[in-house]
């Protein structure tokens, strides 16, 4: 900052340059939102414009075709649905049950630290890991692929989200209604499943949703243990269809009738977990408003 | 406790036995998280130990990647891995410090919650769709617009130049990165809002009182107290960058080599599981992969646990300010 020639003097051209700075400063974080809301749009953009195309009632009554000839998603849709409910069902009792030693029985215990930093660990990583996990410790014992490694691979993923959100959400309840419990002479069980389970239960119902909806989308995990199945099969114990592994095989292909059927599965699969996670959220505001965002 | 037992015997023994039940399950299951991370870890290694001690510390350092002769490297996926990362982070990291500062101290409340819940939801978006979008939409307009033009003006500059040679692909460890950014900036923009909410305000209102701009308040005061949890976001990001699969393996090309252009295509250590864990034969092959899954397992668990580490530091100095 060369001394100035300006008449105004040093004083207020600093200050000048200051509000420059400022102005500049914050219109470039204005932008930076504008460039993060420009690619949700974007994509959310191609996927309808690709995938409506693609749309018809075919999708939702026939199985994945051969290259070239019609077909539609059902082996996939009923997959996917499939795998996720199961691993749902496996992966969200367990981490409701250590949410709720985490919140409640283990609170403030050395364990408790360490398997909330466990979880945390579990819950950011590499999801083509849990993959080669289930892989070798189930598919490998096996010697085959199959639509329940895949649901056990979702679960593994699932757990640690609802660990997290039970954790949250059963700290979220006043500890008044736990000590009232207590005095009437209930037990902890009696307490945590009569009292702190439905006074967090629209928390619980968010958390999940959001498992659902983290674990829906998932590719890398089913590669290499539900892997795909071109038919349709219905059978847990045999390799299954689900969306995201056909969209990967289907859009990497040259053909256009299969590339088509990738875009319609992206949109799909995108739409539902949008639903997903607004409904959760209105869950949550509907509870607690301002509790969760 | 005895009284009780004297006046209904047979009703408070149930009940000590269902809260022994109850109890023991929440405990197992709490204790089961612990064991599913030793699980892959000591899978990992034991389908990892063939690769390493048939390469040893070669391993790390070949490049050649031949499933014929049966010749085995890390380093190209590797390489692939930390580059596409770090630019990643590079892009990634600016943006969402100007999305997290719009968020918090410019937007009317009006647009908080909405334009909040758009970044989050972009969150949510399966990496999938990132890749078939990456592959269809951007690796087009990057080949077609944006790396003609940083060859002919990059190009020729010394030292930065070999960064930008050879023809525009489309897709390689450039279009990767891009994608790999646009991935994690609502990660990252996410836990930076969070923890710019947890300056207190009066700390704000002080720099206001003093004649501070807006921005002086963000970037001497806000910046300052919020930065353990920045660099954590930032890390969980980062950690979300090297261990993503889908997106990765649509726009990189999953060429084994290590060239000195972005523009080249490339692999990271996913992408290679990815393509080629279901089609590996012989268990050289299958252990060289898991071998890789083993390294990747082991930066990013250590990029997690420094993230979660500083955000942990984060939170209790939050608590202890209440």
């Amino acid at each position: 900052m060369s001394s100035s020639t300006i008449m105004t003097g040093p004083a207020q051209r600093r200050r000048t340059v200051r509000k420059f700075i400022n102005v500049v400063a914050l219109s470039l974080s204005g932008l930076a939102t504008a460039i993060g809301l420009f690619f949700l749009g974007a994509i959310l953009w191609t996927l309808v414009k690709n995938g409506l195309a693609g749309m018809s009632t075919a999708l939702f009554t026939e199985s994945t075709p051969p290259p070239g000839e019609s077909g539609g998603l059902l082996n996939a849709i009923y997959g996917s649905v499939v795998m996720t409910l199961v691993g749902i069902l496996i992966g969200a009792p367990i981490g409701m049950l250590a949410g709720t030693y985490l919140a409640e029985y283990g609170r403030t215990s050395r364990l408790s630290s360490v398997i909330r930093f466990v979880n945390d660990v579990l819950l950011s990583a590499p999801s083509i890991i849990i993959g080669l996990f289930v892989y070798s410790v189930f598919v490998f014992q096996m010697k085959h692929f199959s639509a329940i490694a895949g649901a056990l691979a979702l679960a593994v993923i699932a757990m640690p989200v609802t660990v997290r959100t039970t954790e949250d959400m059963l700290n979220l309840v006043p500890q008044g209604m736990k000590d009232a419990s207590t005095a009437m002479g209930a037990y902890p069980w009696r307490t945590i499943t009569s009292v702190i389970y439905p006074a967090a239960r629209s928390g619980i119902v968010t958390g999940l949703l959001l498992a659902v909806a983290r674990i829906s989308g998932e590719t890398a995990p089913l590669l290499f243990t539900a892997l795909n199945n071109q038919f349709w099969s219905s059978n847990l114990n045999a390799p299954m269809a689900n969306l995201p592994v056909v969209i990967f095989q289907f859009a990497l292909s040259p053909y256009k009738n299969w590339q088509q059927l990738a875009w319609s599965g992206a949109l799909l699969i995108t739409v539902t977990i949008l639903i997903l996670s607004i409904v959760a959220r209105f869950v949550v505001s509907a509870l607690n408003p301002g509790a969760g965002r | 406790m005895n009284t009780v037992a004297a006046i209904e015997p047979r009703h408070a023994a149930g009940q000590r036995l269902r809260e022994r039940l109850f109890r023991g399950a929440t405990f197992t299951a709490a204790v089961l998280v612990l064991v599913l991370l030793g699980g892959v870890a000591l899978s990992l290694l034991k389908g990892a130990l063939p690769a390493f001690s048939h390469f040893g510390f070669a391993f790390l350092t070949q490049e050649v990647w031949n499933p014929v002769t049966e010749k085995f490297g890390a380093l190209a996926p590797v390489y692939g891995t930390l580059v596409t990362s770090l630019i990643a982070m590079l892009l990634a990291i600016p943006v969402s410090l100007g999305i997290a500062i719009f968020l918090t101290e410019l937007a009317p409340p009006w647009m908080k919650r909405p334009v909040g819940v758009a970044i989050e939801l972009l969150a949510a978006v399966p990496s999938i769709i990132f890749g078939i979008w990456g592959l269809f939409v951007l690796s087009p307009i990057l080949q077609h617009h944006v790396q003609p033009a940083l060859i002919a003006w990059l190009g020729p500059l010394p030292v930065v130049g070999k960064l930008f040679q050879g023809p525009p692909f489309g897709i390689g460890v450039l279009t990767a990165s891009v994608v790999l950014a646009i991935m994690v900036v609502p990660f990252i923009s996410a836990v930076m809002r969070d923890v710019f909410e947890t300056v207190p305000d009066v700390l704000k209102e002080s720099a206001y009182g003093l004649g501070a701009t807006t921005w002086e308040v963000i970037w001497k005061v806000v910046v300052p107290y919020a930065r353990t949890g920045m660099v954590g976001g930032i890390m969980l990001g980062l950690g979300r960058a090297l261990g993503e699969t889908m997106a990765v393996t649509f726009v990189i090309g999953n060429a084994h080599r290590v060239s000195s252009s972005l523009l080249a295509p490339g692999t990271t250590i996913s992408a290679s599981i990815a393509n080629e864990f279901t089609e590996a034969v012989g268990d050289l092959y299958t252990s060289s992969l898991v071998a890789l899954g083993a390294l990747l397992f082991l930066i990013t668990f250590s990029v997690i646990a420094a993230a979660r580490f500083m955000l942990l530091r984060l939170e209790r100095r939050a608590l202890s300010n209440v």
